[in-house]
């Protein structure tokens, strides 16, 4: 076993899948928001310190079918809140590339874990960014699929209305590799239901399409010919130089093979942040409801009545982030508040989702810096929240839209990774896994 | 007639909240079942998406939601093409996600109707609503000590701790909101017999469940000139009067007598010239009246917003797909034309579901009126006597068909029939063939029955000479000779045909 030198891991173990499978002799690590049987999870939080499920999760169950072996449970922040891996209650991950740097978050561990070779394939979960986040500041592949195609179950809900559990991995094909072993329908979540459009076909698309054959495959001369990639200009210009200087030269570089790039408009997206964070705070001040004591986790001092003892209980059991999350959600859906608030963020979501409508009807896919600006150094970044949300800026209009985006390396800037994402439109995983095997090419 | 000049004074306006479990065997959003026995450890019927184990899901239970669809129609409610689920967000110890995931903006039902008879008239109640949502679990408020935990349960200011049982947790619940179109708690107790009886008629309602049926009732007094004779008052006088809430309500008797303690109480605080407080208020069972609640009841807020868990519903095609079958009111219009039976008869005989199946299939096989009288009264009042119901010899019609069968051919008497048979059947669990044979209860042959009418004439001298002389109380003496000498297994009237003809020969 390595030492973890980058602190990836809350948990370490070993858990043999399947003989042989898909993933046969792969190694996963698995973010600790992820449910695991008898194997603690605590979703970088006091709170769970020491709360060991009675149960797998539906894609831990799935990776250990296809024959994986899930080594640990990775560090995150705390509850998904963040984009560092910074308020993780068990202290902060380093950046494989540079040790001083963030990981990005909030699937920092995960990330880092592929990055520094503790296991070949992870699993994270996205709410506004924390799978494509890390992955760009980590210099792997982070897919955050379409709303619907992997199961939530037993994924401890942040904001369940805007997140997916995706892959990490250090190629487009692996990650796609391990996409196909997870997405599909699950009778345990109701939200893995495909509404098929009217006379399609109505099975889930997951079930009849190879992502893994899709990311091998490419696009050949004449498809790479006829693909249009769209640039939402919004998305770029607030980027850090360096950042957009690398971002534009794996354009040109897709360019020279025949691509076609044109500018798209996202009017909405200037509202998306604020809008994001209503929902997501909204949703997580109802999700988070369950921690108070008397089931699970920490207890508090159990003095006073129950309402005391759930205050302490939560008082003792979560961070400063979480709490300010979970007060600012209760304050937006609070009577006199919730018309002007989450009623607006609702609204300004299905703009939103129009917007990417229209931009993928001009574009095949669309492509944004993942991230705005480079890794920062640690501790940079968590004394001044609104930088930290601002630092999702080109990562949470996806999940307000539902839908599929994918992070591939775009190469260095300053000797640090670059993100470029790529969106598409609802179910068009195998569309952005081309897109991004061609980009993995190109900056090679 | 003017209704309102008769009366004067305050009349109480009620509307009630009535929770009714869904009889489905899986809970609402698990594949736990709802199927408890009455002594199961606490927490053990249990799974992480009832327990609301961090990560869990749920996912409906369509049963529970053909079973809403089902009481929906049974009410006449409007069920929209597409329904939703919210969050109801509180923190209470018995809730385990601390959100309860009900309806809120789009509820199944609406706009529904439930008509009853209560003092011989036909009332009719306005439904506003009713949804479906997940039962809390249950607590239980207990006191340190060596004694039983029984011994040891009081109420929550007086614990010193609290139990909870999340066995309940997650059970379907429907919740039907009334109108404030009551006017007397009496009333009230007629619209849950007669809510109760539909729901069993449906087959989604378990009545012999510990708490399968829950009240919550608002109650508030108004003067009576505000009362129009339709029973209508303006909505500016209900906004006015104050209302309290009386909760833990578990019984129909227990709601008229709730509320008849409340429109007293709320009486006496208006005739002192005293407000009558808004405020939350606990019905006691065993004292038959309502307490406060602890004083200060919080403005509740409970940040409503839709459940992202649960798809968007489509009831459109539930609501073609899912038929109900033929409900007391029309199942007693029906036995009036059908079997001619009389109002009284119709309607016992179709209160109970139970009660009607088991009606027909015997009518299917006698005389409707014949059945009728034995099913209706002889029967029903045996059990009613007993505190037995019908389900208890539901599986013995066809011994129950026989006993009719022995006295439609005359093979026993309907006394013996009434009073020895069917107590013995009921008693004893034996079959009427048996009781009949044991207890020598066969019809006397005829020639015994013609011996003892001859003996009888023979040895009666002056019974004979008054029949002769006209005296009314002659006869009777001599079939009663008769009957005696058969040891009652002779027929009345055969026996009084029989001795007319020897007497007037
Ligand atoms: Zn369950």
């Amino acid at each position: 076993m390595s030492t973890d030198e980058f602190d990836v891991f809350l948990t370490r173990v070993e858990i043999d899948g399947a003989d042989d499978g898909p993933l046969a002799g792969k190694t996963v690590a698995v973010k600790d928001n992820i449910s695991t049987d008898g194997v603690e999870t605590t979703c970088g939080s006091a709170m769970l310190d020491g709360y060991e499920p009675p149960y797998d999760a539906t894609v831990v169950s799935r990776v250990r079918d296809a024959g994986a072996t899930v080594v640990g449970k990775t560090n995150m922040d705390e509850f998904g809140m963040g984009g560092t891996t910074e308020t993780s209650a068990f202290g902060p991950t380093k950046n494989p590339v540079d040790p001083e740097r963030v990981p990005g978050g909030s699937s920092g561990g995960s990330a880092a874990a592929v990055a520094a070779g503790e296991a070949d394939l992870a699993l994270g979960s996205d709410t506004g960014g924390s799978v494509r986040n890390p992955a760009a500041f980590c210099g792997v592949v982070g897919i955050k699929p379409t709303y619907g195609l992997v199961s939530r179950y037993g994924l401890v809900a942040y904001a369940n209305s805007l997140e997916q559990i995706g892959p990490l991995a250090s190629t487009v094909t692996e990650a796609a590799t391990l996409l196909d072993v997870i997405a599909g329908p699950d009778e345990r979540d109701a939200t893995t239901r495909y509404d098929a459009a009217e006379g399609e076909p109505d099975d889930h698309p997951a079930e009849t399409v190879s992502y893994a054959d899709a990311a091998r495959e490419g696009f050949d001369e004449d498809e790479l010919a006829e693909l249009t990639v769209g640039v939402p200009r919004e998305l770029v210009e607030g980027a850090a130089d360096p950042v957009r200087e690398t971002f534009q030269s794996a354009l040109d570089a897709l360019g020279t093979r025949g691509v076609e790039t044109v500018d798209v408009s996202l009017p909405s997206v200037e509202h998306a942040v604020q809008a994001y964070y209503v929902i997501a705070m909204s949703e997580a001040s109802s999700n988070l409801a369950r921690f108070d004591g008397v089931r699970y986790g920490e207890q508090g001092d159990r003095e006073g009545n129950w309402n005391e003892s759930f205050a302490s209980a939560r008082e003792a059991g979560f961070g400063s982030e979480v709490k300010r999350r979970i007060l600012l959600g209760t304050y937006a859906l609070s009577a006199g508040y919730h018309d002007e608030y989450y009623e607006k963020a609702q609204d300004a979501r299905a703009w939103v989702k129009r917007d990417f409508d229209e931009a993928l009807q001009t574009a095949d896919v669309l492509a944004t810096p993942t991230m705005p600006v480079l890794p920062p150094k640690r501790g940079e970044s968590l004394d001044d929240p609104l930088q930290l949300y601002l630092m999702d800026a080109n990562t949470v209009p996806v999940n307000l839209a539902n839908l599929p985006a994918i992070s591939v390396p775009a190469g260095r800037a300053d000797g640090l990774p670059v993100g470029l994402q790529l969106v598409g439109p609802a179910f068009g995983e195998p569309l952005i896994l081309r897109a991004a095997s061609a980009v993995e090419t190109v900056v090679d | 007639m003017a209704r309102a000049a008769e009366r004067t004074g305050l009349e109480p306006v009620i509307g009630l909240e009535v929770h009714v479990q869904l009889d489905t065997e899986t809970k609402v959003f698990c594949g736990c079942s709802t199927d408890g026995d009455a002594d199961e450890e606490p927490n053990t019927r249990t799974c992480p998406v009832c327990l609301g184990l961090p990560g869990a899901l749920p996912v409906l239970n369509e049963a529970a939601v053909a079973a809403a669809v089902k009481v929906g129609k049974a009410l006449n409610a409007e069920i929209p093409a597409e329904t939703q689920f919210h969050r109801k967000n509180y923190y209470y110890p018995d809730l385990p996600k601390n959100f309860q995931i009900t309806q809120y903006d789009a509820p199944l039902c609406s706009d529904g109707v439930l008509e009853f008879s209560h003092e011989g008239d036909r009332r009719s109640v306005r439904i506003r609503r009713a949804h479906l949502e997940e039962d809390p679990g249950s607590i239980q408020h207990v006191r340190d000590g060596p004694a039983d935990l029984e011994a040891r349960t009081t109420s929550v200011d007086r614990a010193d701790y609290t139990l909870v049982d999340y066995n309940r947790a997650g059970t379907p619940l429907m919740e039907i909101v009334t109108e404030p179109d009551f006017r007397e708690p009496a009333a009230v107790r007629g619209f849950l017999e007669k809510l109760e009886e539909v729901l069993a008629y449906l087959g989604v309602f378990d009545a012999g469940s510990d708490g399968s049926l829950r009240v919550d009732a608002n109650l508030s007094m108004v003067e009576s000139e505000h009362v129009a004779d339709d029973g209508t008052i303006p909505e500016e006088v209900l906004a006015d009067a104050n209302r309290t809430e009386v909760k833990n309500i578990s019984s129909h008797r227990g709601a008229e007598t709730a509320l008849s303690y409340e429109a007293s109480r709320q009486r006496d605080q208006i005739e002192a010239g005293r407000e009558v407080e808004q405020e939350t208020r606990h019905y006691n069972e065993t004292h038959g009246n309502t307490v406060s609640m602890r004083a200060k009841e919080e403005e509740k807020d409970y940040r409503y917003f839709p459940e992202a868990d649960l798809p968007p519903l489509r009831v459109a095609d539930w609501k073609e797909k899912i038929d109900i079958p033929e409900l007391p009111d029309a199942r007693r219009e029906r036995f009036r034309t059908e079997y001619g039976l009389g109002a009284e008869a119709a309607s016992k005989l179709t209160s109970r579901k139970a009660v009607a199946d088991f009606y027909e299939q015997v009518a299917a096989e006698f005389d409707p009126d014949l059945a009728a009288t034995w099913v209706a009264d002889n029967l029903l009042g045996e059990l009613n006597y007993r505190d037995r119901e019908i389900e208890s010899v539901t599986d013995r019609l066809d011994e129950f068909a026989r006993l009719i069968e022995l006295v439609a051919t005359d093979e026993v008497t309907t006394k013996n029939a009434e009073e020895t048979v069917l107590r013995t059947m009921l008693d004893e669990g034996v079959d009427p063939d048996t009781v009949v044979e044991r207890e020598g209860l066969g019809k006397a042959a005829g020639e015994e029955v013609a011996t003892a009418v001859t003996d009888a004439v023979e040895n009666n001298p002056d019974a004979v000479a008054d029949y002769h002389d006209g005296e009314d109380g002659a006869l009777n003496f001599l079939v009663g000779q008769v009957m005696q000498a058969t040891g009652g297994s002779a027929d009345p009237g055969t026996v009084n045909e029989l001795l007319r003809a020897e007497l007037d020969s």
